[in-house]
């Protein structure tokens, strides 16, 4: 008997094309990954089966949930299933919650609405449903607000309110995304343990295949609104008989090729960070008290050469972009030095520091918002030319934005456009012209390719690549993600609670973890072939 | 919170002091010399001396702000040059009336304009969301005394529901009263509702775009209580700022409604007061103005407390 049943279901937002023929079930007690890159219809899926599309959307086909018709179920029917029998996480944790309500408020209102239980017999459940994903009493009141919790005791607050009323389904659009390996293990393994106990169907929604084989049963390819593929997970994968399958997978354990490996020891230093610390004071306990000052970073050092690459891992809020805003000089360590090119940093006027800027770029995790959408892309990609001692004119201008754009992979003609005629792959590849438009001895990316698809990412991998074997930039690459350390990072540095705590080659370190943090990590870290073996051993 | 709210307190403060500075400042600068207006025009020069010295306006810059700012704080505001009355006399039975006033018309706006502007956002982009816009539109642009004299036209003289102009006194009883008031505050409340509309339409649909709504919505709640309970309370930080500032327009909108509608309010009194030149009245007004606009945005602060925790820190 199946729970869900999607047959021919076809979606159009306005004149748009959305999904096409798309075919879909789920038993009870069995876990289906919907997998695709952004753009290919996964969360529109999900949108159907919940009835919350957006307006001008028309759904055709059939989709059926425990015998109910959704597609032509009344507002008042859906209203019914949403959050009893259907429960729906998302993916951002930091913004799925009413910033004025309290956490309790949030998970005990749909708990009243379905069962019009009292005040307190609803905030009785809802305190045994936030125990249960693992927030106790005692640390997480009902009273508390949604700011007062981190990114992962949010999306265990959102669990708990999608799966308060034990659902017979539940949805998981991109759950883990925005968490770190270790939170991310955390929150999947509790919905394992959900779906076990209440032998709940779960739809879960990634881009990140190595995620959907550890936990689907069945998973479902989508590319444009078109399934591709769809079967059992461990065969699908390890047959790998549909060329996009085989793509998604390459693309996801791609590992960019560096022909030159560079020797360690052989040059002075680019880069020195010398015990460098930074305090925040603390919150403000009351009128004339401070908690004491939070050690974000505490007594690091670290030195990259010219042309290394080195990658700094750590699980979030771990201290990895307060360190990378000292050493860009965009904020003070409260101790230790800064030395780039051999002069010290730390400390200087702003406008002595012109010549280390000019020499020192950054790229960010998100292409969307490092660019202001009213600028054409040449003025954006020109903006660091004004750290040059010679202003160029705007015939040099142009032709240095344009051979900047040139090596990036994109064409001169590009230049006149503005920022949303591109996609979120080529947005990133501006973001990297900018930086290196002025021949910068090294490159500090924050998360650069953490919020692009995994075909693209590897596009953006082998451009970082090829950048820094013809132009010889250094990179300070800082990531949760493993595989990014691995492909880019010739010594890798583990961070944990503001110190570094193991570095090494990056072969080494990830495949041989010595300390606590980087072990954790590591075990943490899904892994695509890993999950394809486990799944092959268990199912014999 | 209470860090939050002394901070607010002294900043309000701090304020109120800056502004009677500036007050004092800019009735200094006016040309006039009190005496001599006080005297009339055939005063010989010794007599404006010595009237001069007896009011003190021959003393030090500094020690005359101190007198007077130090007569603020005790409700002494000075005597009127031109009716020999201590200011406060004049000023205490013209709150009576414009401060009524200014509060009804507050009340007014806010309670038509959050279910206006919560109706629009709800159907925006349809016939009621454009209808209800332009009809605001319309409401910003003309202005209020026009509006008084259709209300008159329609209320007062067509249908007789309520006097068209004048005050009794509230010794006339509560409902009398009322029924003089109302006209002018519905008069200086739609243009003010209109404005307020429009900014909580606009704060509203923002909210409804953020990800907590359709949290909300996926808990199986109705659209119509996923607007009242979770996105409204969101939006009403925009709302709440713009009130506070509209209540400085709202006063000085009370100096035209009251000379339409004849109200004895602080309005006509600071009107007179000026075209006499009676300048320690409209120092006076001018400074008790100022405070409740203060106060009002004091209020104003407290409120975003109360509506956004993160205001408030950690219990």
């Amino acid at each position: 008997m199946t729970l869900l049943e999607i047959e021919n279901l076809s979606l159009t937002i306005g004149a748009t094309p959305i999904l096409k023929d798309v075919d879909l079930t789920i038993a009870p007690g069995e876990v289906v990954g919907l997998v695709g890159e952004s753009g290919s219809g996964k969360s529109m899926t999900a949108l159907t089966i919940m009835q919350l599309l957006p307006h001008l959307a028309r759904a055709e086909g059939r989709v059926a949930f425990d015998g109910i018709d959704i597609l032509a179920a009344t507002e008042d029917q859906m209203c019914a299933l949403r959050g009893d029998d259907i429960g729906m996480v998302f993916q951002e944790p930091m913004t799925a919650l009413n910033p004025v309500k309290t956490i309790g408020e949030q998970v005990a209102e749909g708990i009243r609405w379905h069962t019009k239980a009292s005040r307190a017999e609803a905030e009785d459940r809802a305190r045994k449903i936030l125990d249960r994903v693992g927030l106790p009493e005692t640390k997480f009141p009902l009273s508390r607000y949604p700011h007062e919790l981190s990114g992962g005791q949010r999306q265990r607050v959102v669990i708990a309110i999608a799966c308060a009323l034990k659902p017979k389904l539940l949805i998981a659009d991109e759950p883990t995304t925005a968490l770190d390996v270790v939170l991310q293990a955390q929150i999947l393994d509790l919905l394992r343990d959900l779906v076990r106990e209440n032998r709940m169907g779960l739809l879960l929604i990634s881009h990140d295949l190595a995620v959907v084989t550890e936990m689907a049963d069945r998973l479902t390819i989508l590319r444009r609104g078109e399934v591709t593929e769809a079967g059992d997970t461990a065969r699908t994968l390890s047959e790998q008989l549909h060329p996009y399958t085989r793509e998604l997978a390459l693309a996801s354990m791609h590992v960019p090729a560096r022909p030159k490996i560079h020797q360690a020891g052989s040059a002075k230093p680019l880069l020195e960070v010398e015990g460098v610390s930074r305090d925040y004071p603390g919150r403000r306990t009351s009128l004339f008290r401070r908690a004491p000052p939070v050690r974000a970073v505490d007594n690091v050092s670290l030195a990259i050469e010219p042309a290394q690459s080195v990658a700094l891992v750590g699980r979030s809020g771990c201290g990895k972009s307060t360190l990378a805003r000292m050493i860009l000089a965009l904020d003070r360590p409260t101790a230790g030095a800064i030395r780039f090119r051999g002069e010290t940093v730390t400390g200087k006027a702003e406008a002595e520091l012109k010549p280390a800027r000019r020499d020192m770029q950054v790229v960010f995790q998100d292409p969307y918002g490092s660019f202001d959408p009213r600028q054409k892309v040449e003025k954006l990609v020109a903006e660091p030319l004004h750290l040059l001692e010679k202003q160029p004119t705007r015939t040099e201008r142009r032709d240095m934005v344009a051979h900047a754009l040139q090596e990036v992979g994109l064409g001169p003609r590009d230049m006149d456009k503005y920022p949303h005629e591109f996609s979120g792959g080529q947005r990133q590849r501006l973001s990297i012209a900018r930086a290196i438009i002025t021949r910068p001895k090294l490159v500090v990316a924050d998360e650069p390719v953490s919020a692009l698809d995994v075909s693209i990412r590897a596009q953006i991998l082998d451009l970082f690549a090829e950048l820094n074997q013809k132009l010889g930039i250094a990179y300070l690459f800082i990531t949760h993600d493993l595989t990014v350390a691995r492909a880019m990072g010739d010594e890798v540095l583990v961070m944990h609670e503001g110190r570094i705590v193991e570095r090494g080659k990056a072969s080494e370190v990830l495949d041989h973890p010595q300390s606590e943090a980087a072990k954790a990590l590591v075990s943490a870290a899904p892994d695509l072939h890993r999950a394809i073996a486990r799944r092959m051993q268990e199912q014999g | 919170m209470t860090a939050y709210l002394l901070k607010r307190l002294i900043i309000a403060a701090l304020t109120l002091v800056l502004a009677s500075m500036v007050v004092f400042a800019v009735m200094e600068i006016l040309p006039g010399d009190p005496a001599r207006l006080m005297l009339g025009l055939n005063a010989s020069a010794d007599q404006v001396e010595v009237l001069r010295n007896q009011m003190g306006l021959n003393a030090p810059l500094v020690l005359r702000y101190l007198h007077w700012a130090g007569g603020l704080l005790s409700l002494d505001f000075g005597r009127s040059y031109t009716y020999s009355v201590p200011v406060i006399d004049l000023v205490r039975e013209r709150v009576a009336v414009s401060l009524p006033l200014a509060l009804i018309a507050l009340a007014l706006s806010t309670i038509i304009a959050i279910p206006v502007g919560v109706f629009s956002a709800s159907r925006q982009g349809r016939a009621g969301d454009t209808l209800t816009m332009g009809a605001a539109q319309l409401g910003v642009a003309v202005p209020n005394f026009w509006f008084a004299l259709m209300l008159i036209y329609l209320f007062a003289v067509w249908l007789r529901l309520v006097p068209a102009g004048g005050f009794l006194g509230w010794s006339a009883g509560i409902w009398p009263a009322l029924k003089s008031l109302i006209l002018p505050a519905v008069a200086l409340a739609l243009p003010q509702a209109a404005i307020l509309a429009r900014v909580a339409r606009s704060a509203l649909i923002e909210v409804l775009n953020e990800d907590y709504i359709r949290t909300a919505r996926a808990k199986g709640l109705p659209y119509r209580t996923v607007l009242w309970r979770h996105a409204l309370r969101n939006a009403m930080i925009p709302v709440l700022t713009i009130l506070g500032l509209q209540f400085a327009f709202l006063l000085a909108g009370t100096i035209i409604i009251e000379n339409v509608f004849y109200l004895p309010g602080l309005g006509r009194l600071v009107f007179q007061a000026i075209t006499q030149r009676d300048l320690i009245v409209v120092e006076g007004v001018v400074m008790l103005l100022v405070a409740a606009v203060i106060l009002i945005n004091l209020l104003v602060d407290f409120s975003y407390a109360i509506v956004d925790p993160r205001l408030r820190g950690r219990q």
